[in-house]
């Protein structure tokens, strides 16, 4: 396969008033050509930050972007790259088509406006003003302006968090179709049930780090976990994570926390060494939860500020605890 | 730029109703209003100018001031929805997108200029063709500099901040450029003729037959232009950096 997206190194800080904020510390990622990755991670996590260095719009710190060979500023100019980004609204006073007509004059080779218009759906909504849609129709018309180009890297920034099921059923049915044609689609979610439909792969996120990259399947086993909390003072923790089926452990002052992948074989494990462990919850952990887990760091979620510039990412040495 | 990008700019610019009102309909009945009963003063306020004359460039200065700068609301809109940064990640370039607003700006000012040219004829001004192109001309390089001041503080304004600030210093410049009355000795023409809103204004001479502008109205034109677009080229950069 040729070159697809290659990012190396990629570092980017923020100066803020309390001190820098180290966004993104350093990744590398490579996508083929024609592959669906999932940027999957919480709020916080850098994913923004991340895509907008892809786009060029970010200069990194330190490290490279490349897309199908160039710089990304290049790739735009090819008209090679198309993006929805997190937020966004459209300018008014144009209709629909009028606006992805505006947008397609743009670029060297565009879609047919028919086509895309029938691509995102919004066929229906083509004469109307720009700034009479509802929120789910806006977003299919933004996504129609990432389509216009027809390029060949699509990247979508959290593209479904403002839409209605029905209306993320939509997109996605739209997106695949786009993948079908042999694209490149690079997205950000902190959903994992869409990372799992969606992606051939994802890319796991916390903290400015990449804590684990591979098919999705292998990646839901992993932060699809389920949890379990018992009371069991002293216990030694590099033993419990040798058990079958635990992933990663924590403490919590006399608790012990083990992230597992097979719960049910762990608890019998658990149990049959540790008789006397009570105070025992089994809980499906939330993908926030499993980050916290997977990266070993004892801050909880709610430090991973909502606006995933990665402004509130507190700094921290995470200990590996995964396996 | 391309033609099919420039046409929907235009475009949206006409079907924004409240950019009609200010800057069309606002100085037509305002010239109407004042110019209408001073219609046969011939030495408006010691210029030598008939009164018409003179509040027909006043006022097309004003129209055509508030036109140019009204680019900066359209780009304090653009960035407020976040479609600058969607424009980035097309092969449009930072001199073709403020080019375009440039453009923008200066048909929406000529259209403001001509109608107000249309006034005046129905109050009886009158002049030979070779004039109102001279002294259109004169009025449109006048403009340059709010061109420049538009794009400044569009980078620099909210949306919400934009209108009283670009209201407040189109006013402001055309009071004290001798929109609204001659400025003919002292204190305020010293002042004035460091405006470029004042030699806009003096347009209206060559109208009546005087001469252009002299060095002083070239060099305050220049020397604005000058500052203004490199401020302009920082507030723009200066907001591409941010995320």
């Amino acid at each position: 396969m040729g070159a697809g997206v290659e990012l190396r190194g990629l570092v980017k800080s923020f100066s803020s008033a309390d001190g820098p904020v180290h966004a993104v510390r350093g990744i590398d990622v490579s996508i083929a050509p024609g592959e669906t990755v999932a940027l999957l991670g919480p709020n916080g996590a850098g994913k923004s930050t991340t895509i907008d260095m892809l786009l060029g719009l970010l200069p990194p710190d330190a490290g490279t972007v490349t897309v199908f060979g160039t710089g990304p500023t290049e790739a735009i100019d090819r008209g090679a790259v198309g993006a929805m980004l997190q937020t966004g609204a459209l300018i008014r006073d144009l209709t629909v088509r009028e606006l992805v007509t505006m947008m397609a004059s743009l670029f060297p080779s565009p879609m047919g406006i028919d086509e895309v218009l029938e691509l995102a759906g919004i066929e229906e909504i083509a004469s109307q003003r720009t700034n009479k849609l509802s929120g789910g129709q806006t977003q299919r018309v933004r996504a129609a302006v990432a389509l216009v180009s027809d390029p060949d890297l699509l990247v979508l920034d959290e593209p479904t968090v403002a839409m209605d099921v029905e209306g993320r059923h939509a997109f996605w049915t739209t997106m695949r179709a786009f993948a079908a044609r042999g694209k490149t689609i690079v997205f950000a979610t902190h959903y994992l049930e869409e990372a799992d439909a969606y992606a051939d792969r994802a890319v796991l996120m916390a903290r400015g780090r990449i804590v684990a990259d591979g098919p999705t399947t292998e990646i839901k086993a992993m932060v699809g976990a389920r949890t379990i909390r018992a009371t069991l003072p002293g216990a030694d923790l590099g033993v419990l994570g040798t058990l079958a089926g635990v992933v990663a452990t924590d403490r919590r002052g006399d608790a012990v926390i083990l992230s597992c992948n097979d719960s049910d074989t762990a608890i019998r494990m658990l149990l049959d060494r540790h008789p006397e462990a009570r105070d025992i919850e089994i809980s499906g952990a939330g993908l926030e939860q499993a980050f916290l887990l997977l990266t070993g760091d004892e801050g909880d979620a709610d430090d991973a500020r909502q606006d995933d510039h990665g402004w509130g990412t507190p700094e921290r040495r995470p200990e590996e605890t995964v396996r | 730029m391309t033609t099919t990008y420039m046409r929907f700019e235009l475009l949206r610019t006409f079907r924004n109703a409240r950019f009609f009102i200010f800057s069309f309909g606002f100085p037509l009945v305002l010239y109407f209003i004042i110019a209408g009963p001073q219609k046969d003063d011939h030495d408006f306020g010691g210029t030598g100018l008939d009164a018409p004359l003179y509040y027909m460039i006043g006022l097309a200065a004003f129209g055509a001031m508030m036109a140019t700068i009204s680019s900066g609301a359209r780009i304090a809109g653009e960035r407020q929805v976040g479609w600058n940064r969607q424009l980035r990640i097309t092969p449009l370039k930072a001199p073709s997108y403020l080019g375009a607003k440039v453009v923008t700006a200066y048909v929406m000012a000529t259209c403001s200029i001509l109608l107000l040219y249309i006034a005046g004829i129905a109050l009886g001004v009158s002049i030979p063709i070779g004039r109102w192109i001279e002294m259109t001309l004169l009025i449109l390089v006048g403009l340059v500099p709010f061109a420049a001041l538009g794009i400044l503080i569009g980078h620099l304004m909210t949306v919400d901040s934009i209108g009283p600030v670009m209201g407040g210093t189109t006013s402001l410049l055309a009071l004290l450029g001798g929109t609204w009355f001659p400025i003919t000795s002292g204190f305020m023409l010293q002042l004035a003729r460091l405006l470029p809103s004042y030699w806009i204004v003096q347009a209206s001479h060559v109208g009546a037959g005087g001469s252009a502008w002299p060095a002083q109205g070239w060099i305050v034109i220049g020397a604005w232009t000058l500052i203004l677009s490199r401020l302009a080229a920082w507030a723009y950069r200066r907001d591409t950096m941010r995320v």
